[in-house]
């Protein structure tokens, strides 16, 4: 084990873990604002607006991630009307192509957490909403919405983790993230063990802080919101 | 509707591995997820530790990072050992390292679903075994592990889902498998759109099979509970 080379390298780490975090927070930010409509849209009576929720949830839950990455980085310029929009300033970007494919990834994972959240709203809660003659939009607006999002709080805190784990994909396609950092380190020096324990040490760092996180949002934001225990 | 020059023969040849890779990954996950569960129940306090540790460090680091450590790492160790012994020099296929890893990533979670699964098979079931003189070996195999597959199982069914789609990181480290093959191919036509979505149809079509399969094993198994 030579830990020199590691100490050396450690700015190339350091800018990586700010890659990643970079990576994973939009991803998570607009994922999030797209997931909310969706899961509206998939518990939605109207199957015009349901169906196709619901097949964007199977497509993006079904299909590794992967193969995500790459449908949009090394596909999307197969398309002559792709290159030549304006879309291609983002595409042609590896770091936006990953970015837009860990959004619509975890807008899908989200979406089907918040769906499952939204079902479970205690029948008496919209019931009383209702009695109260709040308008559909108020009640999901003051009643449904946020006690979803904390019945959703440990599934996504989960999600948030697969996410980051996710986002180690984006070294694959030429992104010096925490992944791509190790990559280098590994091609440089040929010290696999040093370059990717650090790499994982980083990771499990994170892993851990999202952990702690969560359960702080849960205790303190939370509190009001805590499933009574019967 | 898809013109794939006729690569499909090299997709489908690449799926073949794809399902031998998952399938062997799930076995080494299940014989790993049963001893880890087995760990964390027992009275020994290193046992439990250990699992503890394994489940922790391995929900914590991506699994791609952990294939490439086992991967480029596992070749080193398994050539030092060997150098000590007087072998000659081993080389780890992306195969077996994929399989291993992948296995040994999904035992974790398999340790979760299971210890769950366990906990929740009710305690008179086991004092009756206990009662009939049953060994303690004999009580997990008879009675707790027939009994705990119902609890188990959608937890098992999530987790075979990710297992099923993590192989496809396998293409990372070498392996020819079906997104590999069609990078390949969609190189060569340049139409590498066309070849992952087709890729991506392959993997819906998996995770469509298996869920129908898991629902099918779910109510097999839920013969005779009553339901609320």
């Amino acid at each position: 084990m030579d830990y020199n080379v590691i100490i050396d390298n450690l700015p190339l780490y350091l800018n990586g873990l700010w890659v990643t975090i970079q990576l994973v927070v939009i991803a998570l930010v607009s994922g999030f604002g797209l997931a909310v409509p969706l899961a509206l849209m998939a518990v939605s009576k109207t199957s015009l607006l349901r169906f196709p929720a619901k097949t964007y949830i199977y497509f993006f839950r079904g299909t590794p991630l992967l193969v995500q990455i790459f449908l949009l980085y090394y596909g999307m310029g197969q398309f002559e009307a792709v290159r030549e929009s304006v879309l291609w300033i983002l595409f042609k970007e590896a770091y936006w192509c990953a970015i837009t494919a860990f959004a619509l990834n975890t807008a899908g994972y989200t979406a089907e957490i918040l769906r499952g959240a939204i079902e479970q709203t205690p029948f008496g809660e919209t019931e009383a909403a209702q009695a109260c003659g709040m308008s559909k939009s108020t009640m999901y607006r003051r009643i449904i919405l946020p006690g979803s999002f904390r019945r959703a709080l440990p599934a996504y805190g989960n999600e948030v983790i697969f996410m980051l784990h996710g986002s180690a994909l984006a070294g694959v396609i030429t992104i010096v993230d925490l992944f791509g950092a190790a990559k280098i380190v590994n091609a440089r020096y040929f010290v696999p063990f040093e370059s990717f324990i650090t790499a994982g040490f980083f990771y499990l760092c994170c892993t851990f802080c999202i952990v702690w996180f969560f359960k702080w949002v849960e205790k303190h934001w939370y509190a009001h919101l805590r499933p009574r225990i019967s | 509707m898809f013109d794939l020059h006729g690569y499909f023969p090299m997709i489908l040849e690449g799926m073949t591995l794809t399902i031998e890779v998952a399938l062997l990954s799930l076995l080494i996950a299940v014989i790993l997820g049963l001893f880890g569960a087995i760990a964390k129940l027992s009275k020994s306090r290193i046992a439990r530790s250990t699992a503890t540790v394994y489940t922790t460090l391995i929900r914590g680091i991506p699994d791609l990072v952990l294939m490439t450590i086992i991967f480029y790492g596992g070749q080193i160790i398994v050539n030092n050992i060997g150098d000590s012994l007087g072998w000659d020099y081993i080389d780890i296929s992306p195969f077996v390292a994929g399989t291993l890893t992948i296995g040994f990533i999904f035992g974790a979670y398999m340790t979760e679903t299971f210890r769950g699964g366990i906990m929740a098979v009710s305690r008179g079931e086991i004092e009756a075994a206990l009662a009939f003189g049953m060994p303690s070996w004999k009580v997990f195999l008879r009675i707790t592990l027939p009994l705990m597959v119902r609890h188990a199982l959608p937890g098992f069914g999530n987790n075979w889902m990710v297992l099923a789609k993590t192989t496809a990181l396998v293409s990372v480290i070498g392996l020819h498998d079906m997104m590999y093959n069609a990078g390949v191919a969609g190189g060569a036509t340049r139409q590498p759109f066309t070849f992952f979505l087709v890729v991506a149809l392959m993997f819906l079509s998996i995770t469509g099979l298996s869920d129908l399969g898991l629902r099918w094993a779910n109510r097999r198994f839920s013969i005779g509970v009553r339901k609320v």
